[in-house]
Parts: structure tokens; C-alpha cells; sequence
């Protein structure tokens, strides 16, 4: 299986500044990726890299098997990134955000509806104008619109910030349903207890490299619990139980 | 890209309607400047008559500036660019988008400023068809003038103050072929006003064709 992110000793700049000095990273797609790292260590520049928005310089990227030197952009339409700020139209209801943001991929209406209902955005929520929600009402109608688009990839920048409870396990309910989709889950988070259990693999960044690399919460939970129900017939992986 | 563009258009309109800025401030800001200059002019009839097409295209021209300023600032709202341009709309989508909804509302802006302009200056244009093919052709122009320049100052903290620099001298050959080709209408002399299309033709098609092919990395480079 190709690998959803590849990169190789990249390097992107944010104006003149190395926003990226020399990244090495891959992972495929059903794995969840967390990055952790001090403020400036550049998790928000790799999220920014991954979605074609700032562009890499030197070194190799592949995202979803888009040539990220040739074209940045071409990748696009099949990231979802939910980043600090949720990009809402403040005059826009709930709803028309993220029928629009849905409508711009050509997918049907019903498909951002399905998302509204899932993220609990339902009956006024989801006429009141965006500019009216609170910041955590925000961030549930941006993780709509990135649900309803379906995308191949997700990147989540501290996508627990602001969120409440209910809301933080709704997010970790859907980004297991990603993963079973066969989605590639990237996150960054100042918030370990709610991200690492959710995570493969934590990589941890420092002046725009990766500094180190530890097993995730859900590869310490099946490594931890490796039961095996019945003897695994030859040649087949058995059945691992996620504690 | 047609799909695009109405989507785009659609969702600026939509935000227009609701936040009434047009209706509020940049509609009531064009006849202001209309009833300011009739007052600079004067009493004289002749010459406010004389003045009239001028004073009606100036006030579009500032309109615009707003409008345009309007068209930037919806997305400028945190994180709501980088949402464009990963919402997977072809850039030369929005630019059309863009422009159609900046064209309508200055459509709208000008059947207002050419009733302020009847009443206030009791002129009366007598080539209908010359006044409204000008002003289509100059709509065009001025949307994707506009909207291009938009782009290019949409990145910068000072856009506000920027724009207004970079895009009316661009907009003066509007201006001057608007003005003169409204003229020939209310005089009644069409093939003299038809000359001023020559203009406004080339403007139109030029900066629609620019604003396809550069939207998308002036986008970029915002």
C-alpha cells in the first residue's frame, strides 16, 4: 500500500523563516498520527505542508500520491483540515456553510445534512447564523463541512480546543470511523490526554524537524492486549481485541 | 467553472442580502456623492445637465472601490481564505463568482444613482439602448478590474487603504468612455456614443480573461 504522507528531508518556508528544516515522516492511510511539540516547533507548518497550502521548497512530499514539489494544490479537494480558526461565513447559517462546502466537491446537500445531524447540529443550531455560535458550536459545524467532504486525509490542528466533553468523544468516535473508512488521520494537539489515546503513533517536533517517535495509545493498547480468540488459521493475521 | 462561479456568486449575494452593507452604506454613499457634487457645481441647470454622466460614473467608480473592498473582506475572516482555497472551487470559478456578485450589486447601484441623477439633474437620456449597453460593458469591466485587484491587495494589512490606489486610476478609461458614451445618450447621438464602446469592450474582455487565467496564483501569492 502506498503511503498517504510521505516526506523526505522536505522543507518549506513561511516568508524567509524555515517553517519546515528537513522533515522525515511517513504513515498510510488507517493510521492516526499525533504531533506534539512546544509552540513554533512547526506542527501547524506539517498540517499546512499536507493540505497544499505552503508549498515545499526542497526535499521529497507525497500526499495521497500528489507530487507535493510539482503541485501543491492538486491535493486539495482531497484533505480535510480543520485548523485554529473555523472557516465559517459569519452571515451563513450552520447549514448553508456546510452545504456549500459540500456542494463545492459536487457532493449532494443530503451529505452535509448527514454530517449536521451526526455533530449534534440540529433544530435553531443549524439556522442561527455562524457568526452567533460559540467558538466550540464553530468548530462542531468546521468538523461537519471536513466530515461531509469524506477526505482522504484529515488534519487536525488542536482539534479538541474549545470542544466540550460530548463533543471530545464524538471527535473520537469519528476519526475511528475515518480510519475504518481507510482515511489517514494527522493531528496536533497541546492536549495529550485526549490525543494520544486516539493516536498510532506520536512523533514529536522541534524547530521544524521530527525530534523523536513513540508508540501511540491505540499501538500500546493492542500490543498490551494482544487476545487471540480462537488459533489463527495459517497464513491469515488473526483477530486483535482493542482494549 | 460555471458550476463554480454560481456557487461562489451565490454565496456572495447571500452574504450581501443579510449583512445590508449595499443597502446601507454603499447605495446612500453614492447618492451622497451625487448630491455633494451637484452642490460643488452649483445652482446652474446647463451646467448640472452638462455634468450629469460625470458625476454618475464617478460616484460608480467610488462605489466600487467599496463593493470591491466588501467582496474582499468576506473572506478575510480567520481561516475562511485557506477554507477557498481548499474547498476545491476552480480559482478561475471564484473570480467569476466574484465578479458576477460584484456586477449584479452595482447593476442595482446604478438603476438608484440613474433615478438620483433624472430627478436631481432633470436630465432625460434619449438613446435608452446606448445607456444600458455602456453601462453592461463598464459593469463587466469594472467587476473584474476589480475583483483582480482585489486579490492581489487581499493579503496585505494595509488592503484597505491600497486598493483604492491601485484600482481607479485602472478604472479611469471606465470612467472617461462611461461618462462620454452617456453623453451621446442623453444628447441623442448615438453613432458618436458608440465610438466610447470601443473602450469598453477591450477593457471588459482584457481584464475578464486576465482575471481567469491570474486569479488562481494571485490567490496563491496573497
Amino acid at each position: 500500500m502506498a503511503p498517504a504522507v510521505q516526506l523526505r528531508a522536505a522543507v518549506a518556508l513561511a516568508g524567509r523563516f524555515p517553517a519546515l528544516a528537513g522533515v522525515d515522516l511517513s504513515f498510510e492511510a488507517g493510521e492516526v498520527v499525533l504531533v506534539v511539540g512546544a509552540n513554533g516547533a512547526g506542527k501547524t507548518s506539517l498540517l499546512r505542508v499536507c493540505a497544499g497550502l505552503l508549498p515545499v521548497t526542497s526535499g521529497q512530499a507525497l500526499v495521497l500520491g500528489v507530487d507535493l514539489t510539482e503541485d501543491h494544490t492538486a491535493v486539495r479537494r482531497h484533505v480535510g483540515l480543520l485548523g485554529h480558526a473555523a472557516p465559517l461565513y459569519d452571515e451563513l447559517s450552520a447549514a448553508e456553510n456546510v452545504r456549500f462546502s459540500v456542494r463545492a466537491l459536487g457532493l449532494p446537500a443530503s451529505a452535509g445534512d448527514q454530517a449536521l445531524e451526526r455533530l449534534g447540529l440540529v433544530g435553531r443550531l443549524r439556522t442561527t447564523p455562524a457568526g452567533r455560535l460559540s467558538a466550540g458550536q464553530r468548530r462542531r459545524v468546521a468538523l461537519a463541512a471536513l466530515v461531509a467532504r469524506r477526505p482522504a486525509l484529515w488534519l487536525l490542528d488542536e482539534p479538541h480546543a474549545g470542544l466540550d466533553t460530548p463533543a471530545r468523544s464524538l471527535l473520537a468516535e469519528l476519526i475511528g470511523e475515518a480510519i475504518a473508512d481507510g482515511a489517514a488521520v494527522l493531528l496536533s494537539s497541546h492536549e495529550p490526554e485526549y490525543s494520544v489515546p486516539l493516536s498510532d503513533r506520536v512523533v514529536v517536533m522541534g524547530g521544524g524537524r521530527i525530534t523523536g517517535e513513540e508508540d501511540g495509545g491505540r499501538r500500546s493498547q493492542l500490543s498490551a492486549v494482544p487476545a487471540v480468540e480462537s488459533p489463527p488459521e495459517p497464513g491469515t493475521m488473526g483477530t486483535w481485541h482493542v482494549a | 467553472m460555471w458550476r463554480d462561479a454560481m456557487l461562489v456568486a451565490g454565496k456572495d449575494l447571500r452574504i450581501e442580502a443579510r449583512s445590508r452593507v449595499g443597502l446601507w452604506q454603499v447605495v446612500p454613499f453614492a447618492v451622497l456623492v451625487l448630491i455633494l457634487v451637484a452642490f460643488a457645481i452649483g445652482p446652474d441647470t446647463q451646467s448640472l445637465r452638462n455634468a450629469a454622466p460625470g458625476i454618475f460614473w464617478i460616484a460608480v467608480l467610488f462605489s466600487t472601490v467599496l463593493t470591491i473592498q466588501r467582496s474582499v473582506a468576506i473572506e478575510s475572516g480567520e481561516g475562511t481564505r485557506d477554507g477557498l482555497r481548499l474547498s476545491g472551487i476552480d480559482p478561475a470559478g471564484i473570480f467569476l463568482g466574484k465578479a458576477a456578485a460584484v456586477g449584479l450589486q452595482l447593476l442595482v447601484l446604478q438603476v438608484v444613482l440613474w433615478a438620483g441623477v433624472t430627478f436631481l439633474f432633470n436630465v432625460r437620456v434619449h438613446v435608452v439602448w446606448l445607456a444600458l449597453v455602456t453601462s453592461l460593458l463598464a459593469t463587466v469591466g469594472l467587476a473584474c478590474a476589480g475583483v483582480l485587484y482585489g486579490a492581489l491587495s487581499a493579503g496585505l494589512r494595509v488592503r484597505d487603504t491600497l486598493l483604492p490606489l491601485l484600482v481607479l486610476p485602472v478604472l479611469a478609461p471606465v470612467l472617461l468612455a462611461g461618462s462620454k458614451a452617456w453623453q451621446a445618450a442623453l444628447d441623442g447621438n448615438a453613432s458618436s456614443g458608440t465610438e466610447w464602446l470601443r473602450i469598453l469592450i477591450p477593457f471588459a474582455v482584457i481584464y475578464l480573461v486576465i482575471g481567469i487565467v491570474l486569479y488562481g496564483p494571485l490567490q496563491e501569492a496573497a
